[in-house]
């Protein structure tokens, strides 16, 4: 037995290496950033690139400062933040529920599957305009398109995830004298919450597209409000600030459903 | 302390798979019996529909000809532990009990009294990938026998574990059946498994099943341990009798 305490010579040199590339990775990613901006910052302020248009970190911080002061920026993030949370969250219950009804009834399953594949394959966003029109210029317009991109993802990934659990399984709760009730609620669920949380990660990013171009079309408020507002007025620093805090709030989406994902299936070998 | 009523009887049993490329006859014409108390294991060679058969005495599934009974509850053991891996050892032991209704306190009772006689106490709240492949099988067995069946059905229930632990599980799980004094029928394809488990094995023909031959085995050491009763002298002797009979059909 190797000692854990005091590595080999030849395991504390793989450990070193090992430590030295994740150090290089990471200082490599922050280089990136920060060169990236500052070469932009540099372009702006030499002239190379014109600073009206392609704007600059420093325009974009002193517009931040500025929406920030006048609360529209606020305003505007706390909209798409609540239509894109209410979006993925409606998409993906929905689309559980619809799941659970396919597996419940075959027949049913069947008979949409072709129209289920045509769903899926087509660009939800190009329904924005016709539901903006049946809907209204309102907030439920942009969290319907947003429902729309994840609504039907999440109807297939969840529906094959409940198709694939093990027959065995099944079984097992037969035996006792167990109803489909019981299959559902103490197998087949349970065993795709892994599943669901999938669907979950996919749909934040889904979402997002729905509530931008929901946003575009609508114009009321909004980051995508913003950034059409910006592009006609030609501000083109709030524009890029909002792409850049978009950026920003899809990451912090994502972490935030790897950590549910975490606290969920923590200890649980699925 | 065998009586002599059938616990478990089947009679002219058919059976039919149906599918697009046609009818697939599973069982023709099969009988036997399995006595209280008695163990009794089926052997034949893959395929030949053994687990239908038991599917059948589940109620799983109907036969298309015949009769079968079993007097009391039954217990089903399945391929595989399949302890479901979010729930703690003690909820996957409560399963029974949890889908024919309720759990009461009677219930709780004789979980945790099984879980403390097979050493399995300190792990009650353990989830199943924390225990060893013997230890996951001994749950599913308590599993099995808190809803007090009075017949175990066993499926090829150590075909997923490696030898070593298989001789042990097989050891473990035979006793413990002994001590509760349950009926037992074990579908397997491993000769071995079957004459130290036994009181009598059933060798089955290949698909459609049918009844082939039945030994009864008595070997001169004490039934409890599967490991001596392979060093029993008798042994050898069922085993090549066993094999004979199941490579006839092969050929």
């Amino acid at each position: 037995m190797p000692n854990k305490n005091i590595p080999s010579p030849a395991q504390a040199a793989y450990l070193r290496s090992l430590h030295h590339h994740r150090q290089m990775v990471r200082l490599c990613r922050y280089a990136l950033f920060f060169c990236f901006f500052f070469l932009w910052e540099i372009a702006a302020d030499l002239g190379w690139i014109d600073a009206f248009i392609f704007s600059s970190p420093s325009r974009m911080f002193q517009a931040f400062c500025t929406l920030l002061e006048n609360g529209l920026l606020l305003h505007h993030l706390s909209v798409t933040i609540a239509e894109t949370v209410v979006g993925f969250l409606l998409g993906t219950i929905l689309g559980t529920l619809f799941a659970i009804l396919f597996w419940w009834n075959r027949f049913l399953s069947e008979v949409s599957e072709p129209y289920l594949v045509v769903l899926g394959a087509l660009p939800k966003t190009a329904l924005a305009p016709i539901i903006i029109v049946w809907i209204g210029n309102n907030v439920t317009s942009i969290i319907t398109v947003a429902l729309l991109t994840s609504l039907v993802v999440t109807i297939m990934t969840v529906l094959e995830g409940f198709q694939q659990v093990d027959e065995e399984q099944i079984k097992l709760i037969r035996v006792f004298g167990g109803t489909k009730r019981q299959i559902l609620t103490k197998i087949v669920l349970p065993q795709n919450i892994p599943c669901i949380m999938n669907a979950l990660k996919v749909n934040v990013g889904l979402s997002f597209v729905g509530v931008i171009v929901g946003e575009f079309l609508v114009a009321k408020a909004g980051l995508g409000y913003l950034i059409t507002y910006g592009s006609q007025v030609f501000k083109m620093d709030w524009v890029l600030l909002s792409v850049i805090l978009l950026a920003i709030l899809a990451a912090i989406f994502y972490q935030g459903v790897v950590i549910l994902e975490k606290l969920v299936t923590k200890r649980r070998n699925y | 302390m065998l009586s002599d009523n059938p616990m478990v009887s089947m009679e002219h049993i058919s059976l039919s798979y149906h599918s697009p490329q046609g009818e697939t006859k599973a069982v023709e014409d099969l009988s036997f019996s399995v006595k209280e108390g008695e163990f009794v294991s089926l052997v034949g060679p893959s395929g030949c529909g053994k687990s239908t058969l038991l599917s059948l005495l589940a109620g799983l599934m109907k036969p298309s000809q015949g009769t079968l009974s079993i007097h009391g509850k039954v217990g089903y053991m399945l391929q595989r532990d399949q302890l479901l891996p979010w729930r703690t050892i003690r909820q996957n032991a409560l399963l029974g009990p949890e889908v024919s209704g309720k759990i009461t306190q009677q219930d709780k009772d004789t979980v945790d009294h099984m879980l403390k006689k097979y050493d399995l106490w300190e792990f009650r709240d353990h989830y199943p990938a924390e225990l060893s492949g013997g230890m996951r099988q001994r749950v599913a067995l308590i599993r099995t026998l808190a809803i007090h069946p009075a017949v175990l059905l066993l499926d090829e229930p150590f075909s997923a574990l490696d030898y070593q632990t298989r001789l042990s599980v097989s050891d473990d799980i035979g006793r413990i059946i002994r001590q509760e004094k349950k009926t037992a029928l074990l579908v397997t394809h491993d000769i071995s498994e079957a004459i130290s488990l036994s009181d009598r094995v059933i060798v089955l023909s290949s698909r459609p099943a049918k009844v082939k031959q039945i030994f009864d085995i008595c070997l001169t050491v004490p039934h409890h341990s599967v490991i001596l009763a392979r060093e029993a002298p008798e042994f050898p002797e069922y085993f090549n009798r066993i094999w004979k009979e199941l490579n006839q059909d092969a050929q």
